[in-house]
């Protein structure tokens, strides 16, 4: 058989193709709907956090921190309760990282504040003294994209079915709509940092990346679920 | 029509491909070296401005040496050895040749493409799957491309039965093609939201623990259908060619083959033990993974095989050396990623330099010293000159050598130690270290792979200088060697 197939390139390359395409789905298919689904009270991120998200990814936050808690104590005393696949329903990507050059961010908002952020990126010795992590100061003048995020949430609400409010739609004039309410986020983190740089910024109308990434790492932990009502 | 006169092969394509890879291995080596010195010395973040930091320039350095140096060494060979495999030249089809250069020239497109991206921060943030949305269109096509050259040859050749070198660039063709397209599936934001925001911008389709598990499908098996599957393809064929010995065993080269083709994609998931996962399938990413040994070792054990009774020539050509060691590299990785893989040992190793230190042995142990040693073999019969100095080669293989030990030792021990102190606690329970004490600790370890980022890098310059005076100044061959590549 394994002659015959040397001297017949197409049925070489189908089977090759067949072994290889085998274990993709056995191992990904039958709990690709059960993984897709939140925990309970789960909310979506605002759009503001996800321009932070996007900073996050931008400057590739990944290569040295991980989100993804592993269930042995010595990681839920550093970091807190393990990590629960429904808490990533509406993380696109998924930003477990692959290395902790730094510690885990999975559950960071619930022990970190954003003066702790706010020094920590412009020299995080000065927090952390011996950290070798850079310090990220053009965040503190680069202006983030929220209008691209919002366009993310337009579309994962409309293909995913992610449950944002009516608010959310597509198009240019619902953007502009929208904008105060991202604005009114940004200044609120903003007010609590004392950059007057940022401060400025915030109150021309622009989000520095540091605002918005800001938001973006204060969510991550408990702020994760909607407000108990 | 079949004429016993010689071909004449066109290596037109070969030696564009062999430019691209020595130049993309330089930078990609570059970068890595810098960013290496960084983890030890962090001023060094600030030389670029922005665009400088270690997070920045760490997938720059990753998708360089993979897409760069690594898949420009997949093509050179290609088109040197499928040529010769197949006995068919690149010349008699003017269709051929014309894909192979539009394939080379949108390959150069997509590379300068995908370094200005990145430096600017458009990144999809999936490990070896950066490129966002445009860039993967242009790369679906590239690869669509080498397919249409690969298969048309295959289709004008005329020796009927396929070489072993062939098998593995059919799989790594058709591998990559499928992990690829399946893993970018993307919803580009701007057409979805009624032309809202940046037109680079998409959203994964897939989410949390799913988009978990098919990135790491593809980022598991890119490392088997780039680093692994057309490597062993070139070995197959430049061991053999480079020593006059015959392959050692065919059925042994039909179990790797198949056991690998079969294997490897379910090992995917244990890059995820003891994530959200389910059980099942971090498991059955832990025992595929033991079982990878058997393919693996497979290949490497025909390869040293094919050397028996001629070991002498371990001593006297370099090549043999570069490509003896290189499956040695091979076996060494292969056993240590199935110990990874292991779900305690996985435990204390996940997160850690041990992992980089995994990589760096098989990409640079195995990857590159078998790319290096396929293009000093190529070289006198592409250029009809001798290699320009065989005691540049020498030395070269013994810098790089130490580079490659320096490395996964010194990342091993960082590793652990990391590991270790992360679950260390005190005699009631509490943990030891607080995070930075585990960082702090590292430096030494650090500036040793630093160090063995300046030899390696220092080794690829020797490579690159050894190369382009072969390419230039070195004497005129008459004829083409047979097997031993002649060296001055």
């Amino acid at each position: 058989m394994f002659h015959w197939l040397e001297k017949n390139p197409f049925f070489f390359a189908v089977g090759v193709f067949l072994v290889i395409a085998f274990a993709g789905l056995v191992e990904i298919l039958p709990n690709f709907a059960e993984a897709s689904r939140p925990v309970a009270g789960l909310r979506p991120y605002t759009v503001l956090e996800l321009a932070g998200k996007e900073v996050y990814k931008k400057d590739n936050c990944i290569a040295c921190h991980s989100q993804l808690i592993r269930p042995f104590k010595s990681e839920t005393d550093r970091y807190g309760q393990y990590s629960l696949s429904g808490e990533y329903a509406y993380d696109r990507p998924f930003l477990w990282g692959s290395k902790r050059t730094g510690p885990d961010l999975h559950r960071v908002g619930n022990y970190r504040t954003t003066d702790w952020h706010e020094n920590h990126m412009w020299e995080p010795t000065s927090v952390v003294p011996g950290s070798i992590m850079p310090a990220y100061k053009h965040q503190f003048t680069n202006v983030a994209d929220i209008e691209t995020a919002y366009a993310e949430a337009v579309t994962v609400k409309n293909i995913f079915k992610t449950p944002y409010g009516d608010d959310i739609k597509a198009g240019k004039e619902a953007w502009e709509a929208y904008k105060p309410k991202v604005l009114a986020e940004a200044k609120a983190v903003a007010a609590q940092m004392k950059n007057k740089d940022v401060k400025d910024m915030v109150a021309a109308g622009k989000v520095p990346e540091v605002v918005a990434l800001i938001a973006y790492l204060n969510s991550l932990g408990a702020k994760r679920y909607e407000a108990k009502k | 029509m079949q004429s016993n006169a010689a071909l004449e092969y066109d290596y037109t394509i070969a030696k564009l491909y062999t430019y691209t890879a020595i130049l993309f291995g330089f930078v990609g080596m570059l970068i890595g070296t810098l960013i290496a010195a960084q983890l030890a010395f962090p001023d060094l973040n600030y030389l670029l401005g922005e665009y400088g930091t270690f997070s920045r320039l760490r997938p720059l350095h990753t998708n360089v040496v993979i897409y760069g140096f690594t898949v420009s060494g997949i093509f050179a060979t290609f088109y040197y050895l499928a040529q010769r495999v197949l006995k068919v030249s690149m010349a008699e089809s003017k269709f051929v040749m014309f894909i192979a250069k539009l394939q080379f020239f949108l390959y150069l497109v997509a590379a300068t493409a995908l370094v200005v991206t990145e430096l600017m921060g458009y990144t999809q943030s999936k490990e070896y799957a950066q490129m966002e949305w445009p860039l993967d269109l242009l790369i679906v096509v590239i690869w669509v491309l080498w397919g249409i050259a690969m298969f048309a040859l295959i289709g004008i050749r005329r020796e009927k039965a396929l070489y072993i070198s062939m098998w593995y660039f059919i799989a790594c063709f058709l591998g990559v093609a499928m992990l690829y397209l399946f893993n970018n599936m993307a919803v580009p934001t701007y057409f979805a939201s009624g032309g809202v925001g940046s037109i680079m911008h998409s959203v994964s389709m897939y989410s949390g623990t799913n988009d978990a598990l098919v990135q790491w499908w593809w980022g598991h098996n890119a490392v088997a259908f780039v680093f692994t599957v057309p490597i062993v393809g070139m070995i197959y064929y430049f061991l053999p060619k480079e020593s006059g010995q015959s392959v050692y065993s065919y059925k042994l080269s039909l179990l790797s083959f198949w056991g690998l083709m079969f294997v490897y994609l379910w090992a995917g998931s244990h890059h995820l033990l003891w994530s959200t996962v389910p059980d099942w399938m971090q498991t059955m990413g832990s025992i595929f993974s033991v079982v990878l040994i058997l393919p693996s070792w497979g290949s490497a054990i025909n390869m040293l095989l094919t050397m028996k009774g001629e070991w002498n020539q371990l001593t006297d050509n370099p090549l043999i050396k570069f490509m003896v060691l290189a499956s040695t590299f091979y076996m060494l990785s292969t056993l240590e990623g199935p110990i990874q893989a292991v779900k305690s040992v996985n435990a204390i190793a996940h997160f850690t330099d041990w992992i980089p230190g995994h990589v760096h042995d098989g990409v640079l142990g195995w990857v590159a010293f078998m790319i290096m040693a396929a293009l000093f073999h190529m070289a006198p019969r592409m250029f009809k000159r001798e290699i320009f100095s065989k005691n540049l080669i020498e030395a070269q293989f013994w810098i790089q050598t130490t580079a490659v030990v320096l490395y996964f030792t010194s990342m091993w021990i960082a590793g652990i130690t990391q590991g270790m102190m992360w679950r260390a606690v005190d005699e009631y329970g509490n943990l030891m270290y607080s995070f930075i004490d585990t960082v702090t600790v590292l430096h030494p370890y650090y500036a040793i792979r630093a160090l063995s980022g300046v030899l390696f890098l220092t080794g690829f310059v020797m490579f690159a200088y050894n190369m382009i005076k072969t390419m230039t100044s070195a004497k005129e061959l008459t004829e083409e060697p047979q097997f031993r590549s002649p060296m001055a």
